[in-house]
């Protein structure tokens, strides 16, 4: 048999053959092999029988899955607006140069890849990267240097140096969850002593919101699934954490794994659920080893598996699945497709999650905050939790700073904070334009720097990038509208097309070629895909359009030619083939230099 | 159980478990479609049956009908969001009816004229979609997909054969066929299947009947798609 083959079928051997374990399988096998031959997806698909058809599905959705040879190493500049900011375009350009490889483009040896990939959750201590998976950080034109002599000498990732792989945790104001010291199964046994009901009473009483972006609330959630018919509950942990500029999530799994993943045993206490999921970023692959070494260490102290704590009838056990880019994925219904190894295309709802969710069973999906904050509600009870915040937004919120200023990093702020207060403590010098809650996010101008991060006034998933004098609100929004563009799934027509057509709209305009016309096209682009668009996804992918056309209109106008209408299609271009075939190349064979004939 | 909504200002009843666009239909009032089919579940892809319930946008064919439920459908509004959405779908693939086999008997053709689209007004993609004419009865013409995966479905849950999927995503996003070589010659597809004739647009062909019934006679040639829809049942 061939080599590809062996090794995808050990990858589906090692995943019993569980045709819902087929993005782990391909996952897998990539790993060994380096891509997706076409007959280790043909194998797959016989083994899992499954359709051919339907695993070249899945293999194609997935960013960081290739079906076809890509470099011996795969290298991927992340591509935030952030790492921009931090020169991550030229130090690309610099990689590509020592390399002699275009980006997109597999270098003549084999050797290397380079390309871009969506923020890759390091926005803090970027211009990042992804080499094989592996996040790198803090990226300058020194560590582009030995990093382009590591791959000509063809050393082993395992033998870079250590410094490359250094991920800070950044925490710069620590509160209620940040600040205090947890002991692994202290929340459990207090949640434990008030009972399954009066568990979920007391979250009742804390009024705990998601913290991953819709607000809702967490306790209604549980119950619900725990009412719902069936008796095998799921419990989701969504860290994905794909919204740009949020790192937040990378923390807490990270520093605070236990909280987490007690987090999760207190919404399986609630529900009554025995499976848990934590469904990984694939950019936080680097996190993995961590993550199962707390999940043993935990599993050996009693806190997971059979009869936790000693309580009778109390079971529960975590897998970790691992994404592999796609920002989709952290969209609920499109994680359980995920989670069930599909392509991560987002369901028709209702019916809701909380009955049916992973593989039609009753399932609560949570964010790694929203399940770390469960640990204080257990310790302190409800009401303490409540005691700080707003009265819609009780407790308190993280947030992931990056951008124009000081202090990059986490802070932890209780609900009602000021944009402003925000902007002092972290030495935001000349702040212009905050992007609050990421690219789906909120724009917020300057007179605007007194609102409050809050449901009631600005939400937010926890995502801060902030913007001094010196950059430019449309160059923003474009880099944002081609994220949402490469991270449309695709199943609906509006967000398929419609990001496709606004990111043409937003590079015309940015070539200055735009017309008047354009910025009508932009607001009708807007309204549909805000209207009829299947998911969250495209529904929040022209906030920051409409958000700074709105704001900054001049910086739109700006790069308007005067006509009111000025055709996409570039006529002079068209005639270079023409140009080439004859040879010519005078001001009479170009339409743009007639004048001058 | 069931109970009345108000479409357009007129009771619709419905039964439980019916849809909007399922109870608007048995009451004899048209919803645009294009991945929705009488004989399968809803999809909730193409939005064309988008309608406004309570001021809010909803797929119609998706969404169960509740009792006292205010829908806006034939609004112009709503046709303007519909219209726009159809002007999308033409500009991303390659759609030229004049020469096409399905002119005439194509509901994105036939609904482009009951929503009055006079121009694509978007800038076209024109994507390069290689057609696949391996098979003895059946071309593909990928140029026109819009995406339904009405033969996805069909044929994996009428067939039971997994002939179609879809691959890559976005604006990438395009179909392929159960076979490592990648054409239909090389899968179990055969011309009885469900999958063979359910095709709202023009991509899945029958060779050898081309232009049996002349341009112009066809099924909405003859009658608009809301006729059709609305008499046959189609
Ligand atoms: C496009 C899209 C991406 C999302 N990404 C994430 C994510 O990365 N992490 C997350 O927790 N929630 C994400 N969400 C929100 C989830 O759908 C869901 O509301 C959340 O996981 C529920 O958890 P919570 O109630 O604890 O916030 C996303 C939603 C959309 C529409
Ligand atoms: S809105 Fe975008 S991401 Fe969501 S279902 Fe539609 S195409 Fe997919
Ligand atoms: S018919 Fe409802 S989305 Fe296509």
């Amino acid at each position: 048999m061939h080599d590809a083959e062996r090794v995808a079928a050990q990858a589906v051997e090692r995943h019993r053959r569980e045709p819902s374990q087929l993005l782990q399988v391909l996952v897998e096998t990539q790993d060994a092999i380096g891509y997706l031959p076409a007959a280790a997806l043909t194998r797959i698909a016989g083994l899992l029988e499954l359709p051919r058809s339907r695993v070249e599905g899945v293999a194609g959705f997935y960013s960081f899955l290739h079906t076809e040879p890509v470099g011996r190493f795969r290298i991927l500049f992340s591509d935030n607006i952030i790492d921009r900011m931090l020169g991550s375009r030229a130090l690309m350009e610099r990689l590509c140069r020592r390399l002699g490889v275009s980006p997109g483009q597999v270098s003549p040896g084999g050797e290397a890849s380079v390309d871009i990939t969506s923020c890759t959750g390091m926005g803090d201590q970027g211009p990042a990267i992804l080499v094989n998976g592996v996040a790198v950080t803090r990226l300058d034109e020194a560590r582009v240097e030995r990093i382009a002599a590591l791959v000509h000498a063809g050393t082993p990732l395992a033998a870079w140096p250590a410094e490359f792989f250094r991920v800070d945790d950044n925490i710069r104001r620590r509160g209620a969850l940040l600040g205090a010291d947890f002991v692994p199964g202290s929340a459990l046994q207090a949640a434990m002593k008030r009972g399954r009901n009066g568990w979920l009473e007391e979250m009742r009483v804390s009024g705990l919101r998601g913290r991953g972006g819709a607000g809702f609330t967490t306790a209604v959630k549980w119950g619900a699934c725990r009412d719902a018919p069936g008796a095998d509950k799921v419990v989701v942990c969504n860290a994905d954490e794909g919204e740009p500029g949020t790192f937040k999530d990378r923390v807490l799994l990270a520093s605070q794994a236990d909280r987490v993943i007690e987090g999760m045993t207190l919404a399986a206490w609630a529900t009554g659920a025995r499976q848990g999921l934590l469904y990984l970023r694939g950019e936080y692959r680097y996190l993995l080893k961590h993550l199962r070494a707390v999940l043993a260490v935990r599993r050996a102290a009693g806190l997971l598996g059979a009869r936790i704590l000693g309580e009778s009838g109390f079971d529960f056990d975590i897998d970790i699945h691992l994404g592999a880019g796609a920002y989709v994925c952290g969209e609920e219904t499109a994680l359980l497709e995920s989670l069930e190894g599909k392509r991560g295309t987002p369901r028709i709802r209702p019916p809701f999650p909380v009955t049916h969710g992973y593989l039609g069973r009753p399932t609560v999906v949570n964010n790694v905050e929203t399940l770390a904050k469960t640990t204080l509600i257990a310790l302190q009870g409800g009401a303490a939790f409540a005691a700080t915040g707003t009265p819609q937004s009780t407790g308190t919120k993280l947030l992931s700073i990056s951008g124009d200023c000081a202090y990059s990093g986490v802070y932890e702020y209780p609900f009602g904070v000021t944009i402003e207060h925000v902007l002092e403590d972290c030495g935001a010098h000349d702040p212009q334009v905050v992007q609050v809650g990421g690219a789906s996010g909120v724009t917020i101008a300057s007179h605007e720097f007194h609102r409050r991060i809050a449901f009631e006034d600005v939400p937010t998933a926890g995502a801060f990038m902030v913007f001094d004098g010196r950059r430019d609100p449309f160059e923003m929004a474009r880099n944002f509208v081609h994220f949402f563009a490469h991270e449309s799934c695709g199943f609906c027509t509006p967000c398929r097309v419609g990001t496709a057509l606004l990111k043409g709209y937003m590079d015309k305009l940015a070539s200055g070629k735009g017309a008047k016309m354009d910025l009508a096209d932009i607001e009708w682009l807007d309204r549909l895909l805000k209207n009829a668009s299947h998911c969250g996804l495209g529904s929040s992918a022209p906030n920051p359009v409409i958000d700074t056309l709105l704001k900054f209109r001049p910086a739109y106008e700006r790069r308007l030619v005067s006509l009111d209408f000025k055709p996409a299609f570039d006529l002079d271009a068209a005639l270079e083939t023409a140009r080439r075939m004859t040879g010519r190349d005078d001001p009479a064979a170009h339409l743009d230099r007639r004048e001058e004939v | 159980m069931g109970g009345t909504f108000l479409f357009d200002g007129q009771p619709v009843p419905f039964e439980d478990g019916q849809t909007i666009l399922q109870a608007a239909r048995a009451a004899g009032r048209y919803i645009p479609h294009l991945c929705w089919h009488p004989d399968f579940p809803p999809h909730g892809s193409c939005k064309l049956c988008i309608v406004k319930v309570g001021g809010r946008h909803v797929s119609s064919c998706a969404l169960p009908a509740r009792d006292g439920m205010e829908v806006e459908s034939n609004t112009p509004e709503i046709n303007g969001e519909r219209r726009a959405l159809l002007q999308m779908l033409f500009v991303e693939g390659n759609h030229f009816c004049p020469s096409c086999e399905k002119s005439g008997n194509c509901q994105l053709q036939a609904l482009a004229y009951e929503l009055d689209m006079s121009s694509a007004r978007f800038a076209h993609f024109f994507p390069d979609r290689p057609v696949d004419a391996s098979h003895p009865d059946v071309l593909l013409d990928f140029n026109r997909c819009i995406f339904c995966e009405l033969c996805v479905r069909a044929s994996r849950d009428v067939d039971g054969k997994g002939v179609f999927a879809l691959t890559d995503r976005g604006i990438h996003k395009h179909l392929v066929v159960n076979a490592e070589s990648g054409r239909l010659a090389d899968t179990d597809f055969a011309v009885t299947d469900r999958a063979a004739d359910i095709c709202p647009v023009g991509v899945i062909l029958r060779k050898r009947v081309g232009f049996a019934v002349p341009i112009g006679e066809r099924k909405y040639d003859r009658a608009s798609i809301s006729t059709v829809a609305m008499e046959k049942g189609e």
